[in-house]
């Protein structure tokens, strides 16, 4: 579980189908309607073309490690060091997440290691899409 | 269209004091400044008709402050490299004939918090919402977060980076305003404390009181001034995203790629034109993405130029001659400082003047590379 303390997001209509998913386990992406790109973060149009012909797509909840810096202060509801990362989605956009079931440092935290997706409650209202290394991987 | 030397700094100073300025609000922090640059160049506030400073509601509050009431007003407020749009925009507004004789001010109380500027959280923003709830705090564990992918991408070692510290404070060495000046070795910035993995407290930026102001006017009216004009070449801006998960690139910055070249190209100038260059270090990997984006040395390759002694003291392009944000001072918002330090290399007045400079460039960022802005000034009229 999270520690308490962490800064919670507060969602608003463009971007609630999100976080309806990831509580119910779905990482919900966009694609766009001209192009088929898969984007994030979430908004009614494209950002590559414009159109209001957008459709939600489930991620595969697949990711690779893209980068990320490991913070060695203390922040209100987490415990230092701790990772900030940034993975990459097998669709193709990146978001910024944390790392679990892994030791927080440079040499267990690997570039392009993959990861899965692991949804894990703040409390009712909201679930982060927390990443950990993937079983196999 | 502007035209290539149309439009001259003649006044550009600090605030009195930087560094610890525990007896100065923030907003006297922008007039003390304001007042050393009028002061220099004879005029006086109800000289000035243009007023250009950072964030909403601010240019009313400067405006009343000095006694100003302006024709044009700017308050562009993306970061540390506003200070480089607002002479872009002041540029543009003084060839419109919106306002003669414009004031760009900058004040932070970054270290004493004397009227500092409240950042409340904003949970339904898209930061808030997609990059707050993993723990980021502050621009030490944001601005870092491309360099991995960078060092991966081209091969950069720790080693690397931290030369960019060790160079930078070689040339604070030669400044007497320099908040810290004694010489450090790679060793010392690899032992120092870390703070956010792979950066350690010697590749972060100082956080300091300051403030900086600048007087744009018409270059065929600088003769009518006692300082010596700094003509403006060419502009650029842009901006990217204000998510630093959310970069193209994560080995460049595509505002950088804009905002560089479009000013370049506006001067006319080629890249070995330049004498001495600014590019704002909040931290140790934007002098190497600034050389790369803004076309210096290709991608990757800014590591060797750097570590082959270029940017040195008696190297051929002189880079961040004021010891930078990371050992001149960094009160928040950089920029105004990079501008200052440019000014004074092309007056010929710097603590460490490169001899013979004609043309300086001046490179900011805004945010987590966010958005940027680029001056490129020279000490002759083309």
């Amino acid at each position: 579980m999270l520690e308490p303390g962490r800064p919670k997001p507060k969602p608003t209509p463009e971007t609630k189908h999100f976080w309806d998913g990831t509580k119910q386990g779905k990482l919900l992406l966009q694609r766009c309607g001209d192009t088929g790109k898969v984007y994030f973060p979430p908004r009614p149009f494209s950002p590559y073309t414009g159109t209001r012909n957008v459709s939600v797509v489930e991620a595969s909840g697949k990711a690779k490690l893209y980068s990320y810096v490991i913070h060695h202060r203390p922040v209100p509801g987490f415990t230092p060091p701790y990772a900030i990362a940034v993975v990459e989605l097998e669709e193709g956009p990146r978001l910024m997440t944390n790392i679990i079931d892994c030791p927080q440092t440079p040499e267990a935290l690997v570039l392009d290691m993959p990861l899965e997706v692991a949804f894990t409650p703040m409390d009712d209202d909201i679930t982060l899409p927390l990443f950990r290394p993937a079983k196999g991987g | 269209m502007l035209g290539r030397g149309e439009i001259a700094i003649v006044g550009a100073a600090e605030s009195t004091q930087i560094g610890a300025v525990p007896g100065m609000s923030q907003i006297m922090l922008h007039a003390d400044a304001a007042l050393n640059a009028m002061a220099e160049c004879g005029l006086k506030p109800s000289d000035i008709d243009g007023v250009a400073c950072v964030g909403p509601m601010m240019p009313q509050q400067i405006a009343h402050y000095l006694g100003i009431t302006p024709t044009w007003i700017d308050g562009t407020g993306v970061g540390g490299c506003s200070f480089m749009i607002h002479v872009r925009h002041a540029a543009a507004a003084i060839h419109a004939g919106y306002a003669n004789t414009i004031l760009i001010t900058h004040g932070e109380s970054g270290k004493s918090r004397i009227n500092a500027t409240a950042r409340p959280p904003e949970p339904e923003g898209l930061n808030g919402q997609f990059e707050m709830p993993y723990g980021p705090f502050g621009p030490p564990t944001l601005f870092p977060i491309p360099v991995l992918r960078y060092m991966k991408t081209y091969g950069v070692t720790h080693e690397d980076l931290a030369q960019v510290s060790v160079v930078t404070r070689e040339w604070a060495g030669k400044n007497p305003r320099a908040m810290f000046r004694d010489p450090i070795t790679i060793d010392d910035v690899l032992n120092s404390r870390m703070i956010a993995y792979p950066f350690r407290i010697l590749q972060c930026c100082l956080v300091t009181d300051g403030g900086g102001a600048l007087i744009l006017t018409r270059a065929d009216r600088a003769k009518d001034f006692p300082t010596k004009p700094v003509y403006i070449l060419g502009t650029g801006e842009s901006v990217e995203t204000n998510m630093v998960s959310q970069m193209a690139d994560f080995t460049s910055s595509r505002a950088f790629k804009v905002a560089g070249p479009t000013a370049i190209k506006a001067a006319g100038i080629k890249h070995n034109d330049v004498d001495h260059l600014m590019i704002y270090d909040a931290f140790a990997h934007l002098p190497m993405y600034g050389l790369e984006d803004l076309g210096f040395v290709k991608p990757g390759e800014a590591k060797d130029f750097i570590n082959e002694g270029n940017t040195r003291p008696g190297g051929k392009l002189p880079l961040n001659t004021n010891g930078g944000g990371l050992s001149y001072t960094h009160t928040g918002m950089y920029g105004m400082f990079a501008l200052q330090e440019s000014v004074r290399q092309m007056r010929g007045t710097a603590p460490a003047q490169v001899p013979g400079a004609k043309i300086s460039v001046c490179h900011g960022v805004g945010g987590m590379f966010s958005a940027s802005g680029t001056i490129v000034f020279s000490n002759e009229k083309p």
